[in-house]
């Protein structure tokens, strides 16, 4: 079995989140720390607007914490877009050396994973973890050009506009505990227009060999949170584990989290910023004020492209693992 | 009555077209070109003008009417002008209708400057 990492050493510092307006009227709308006025944020360009979303969202995280760039020996970050351009442009402008990541969605918990195991290795001792997603930029890279107007199936999840960053280091509230990077996984769902499905039986699999190498079960964590399977890939992960001997456990979805039944976002949000953001601004004050102890935060990611989907290919997907947890004040 | 007609069978097409698109997995994409080829096919049959002739704007409004205009004008051209009024006669027929929608398209561009 693929190993699970456990680390004693990293803990998260501070986190920050900057969203899109319709994310600020969500009900988690009070607890990002900007909600943005537009979605072109007075830019020229869709792409403009996620990457100072991007950059805004590293600033205010660095400027909580009391930090400059120069403390920092590494930026994690990554997006939705071709050539992961949000955050290389991003990394333009911020004097730190830089490593682009994709995971798609499950970008967030990537980067988070890799950086803790950075700062546990010994090699670095402050790391910067980020992930972005913008609606109207994901619209463009996977699906149509958003001035079609096409119309969305009740199975599609609406890619949100988020960016979160999160600052890793050796002391901190919350402390990252266990690591298990997921497999790709694909169960030869090729409907782009449902990806919950596609990601599932990823989020599965992570899961499963996570509990399996420590010897755990569902309950042993407060709180289990998938990424961006939406209503539809819930129910399958539900199903999964109540096919297998698992249990479910208190499972949650930060793509269910950010929108209310109002905003018709058909399926949930998803998006590398779901999981980023609802971290950043809910999970991660929960673990900090002790109302969660554990949490097993899944990101889950469909690692298809345009063209691969144009070619009529199943959705590969993949989901990454970490547990935070809350550390007691002695 | 002609409203109610235009009406009646326009909505029948769009409602088609979206029952089409809940239950399969074909794309919008798919959708047009079904609903040019079936516009042509009528056409050729001639069971299209017809449909124009009683349902009006019903009928040539939806993009079937651009496959049935191409069919007329391939058959019109090929009248005129034989075999090579083939490839000449569809977009003769059509021009109006292609020069507007590169006119209105460019005109859209330039004023409302599209980032998608």
């Amino acid at each position: 079995m693929n190993k699970t990492f456990t680390l004693k050493n990293v803990y998260v510092e501070e986190t920050a989140s900057v969203v899109g307006p319709t994310e600020g009227a969500g009900p988690l709308g009070d607890l990002y720390d900007v909600v943005i006025p537009d979605e072109i944020y007075g830019e020229s360009s869709w792409e403009k607007a996620e990457r100072k979303m991007l950059i805004e969202s590293i600033g205010l995280c660095m400027n909580k914490a009391g930090y400059e760039p120069a403390d920092f020996d590494m930026i994690l970050a990554g997006d939705l877009s071709g050539q992961l351009i949000s955050a290389n442009f991003a990394a333009r402008d911020l004097p730190i050396p830089f490593a682009g990541i994709y995971g798609a969605c499950s970008t967030f918990t990537l980067t988070v994973g890799m950086g803790a195991l950075l700062i546990e290795g010994g090699f670095m001792d402050r790391v910067i973890a980020g992930a972005s997603s913008h609606h109207e930029t994901a619209e463009k890279t996977f699906r149509f050009p958003t001035e079609l107007g096409v119309q969305r199936k009740a199975t599609a999840t609406w890619t949100m506009s988020g960016a979160a960053a999160v600052i890793l280091g050796r002391s901190g509230p919350v402390r990252v505990s266990e690591v298990t990077f997921g497999r790709v996984v694909d169960y030869g769902i090729k409907d782009a227009n449902n990806l919950g499905a596609a990601m599932a039986p990823a989020a599965f699999d992570t899961l499963e060999r996570h509990l399996k190498n420590l010897g755990k079960r569902p309950e042993d964590y407060d709180l289990i949170a998938t990424g961006d399977l939406g209503s539809v890939g819930q129910i399958m992960l539900k199903h999964l584990m109540g096919d297998s001997s698992m249990g479910s456990g208190n499972l949650t979805d930060c793509g269910l989290l950010v929108y209310d039944t109002r905003q018709d976002a058909h399926a949930g949000a998803s998006g590398c910023g779901a999981s980023a953001c609802v971290f950043s601004s809910h999970f991660f004050p929960l673990l900090k004020k002790g109302h969660i102890r554990r949490l097993l935060l899944l990101a889950t990611g469909a690692l298809f492209g345009l063209t691969t989907a144009q070619q009529k290919e199943s959705i590969p997907s993949t989901s990454h693992a970490i547990c935070f947890e809350r550390v007691e004040e002695s | 009555m002609n409203y109610l007609l235009a009406f009646l069978f326009g909505g029948l097409v769009c409602a088609a077209g979206q029952v089409v698109l809940d239950k399969s997995k074909l794309t919008q994409a798919d959708l047009m070109v079904i609903l040019v080829v079936v516009g042509s096919l009528l056409s050729a049959l001639g069971l299209y003008k017809p449909l124009v002739d009683t349902f009006g704007a019903g009928a040539s409004v939806p993009v079937s009417n651009f496959g049935h205009v191409l069919t007329q004008g391939v058959m019109e051209g090929y009248a005129k002008d034989g075999f090579f009024g083939v490839f000449a006669g569809g977009v003769t027929k059509a021009a109006a209708v292609l020069g507007a929608a590169i006119l209105f398209g460019f005109t859209a561009g330039l004023l409302f400057r599209p980032k998608g």
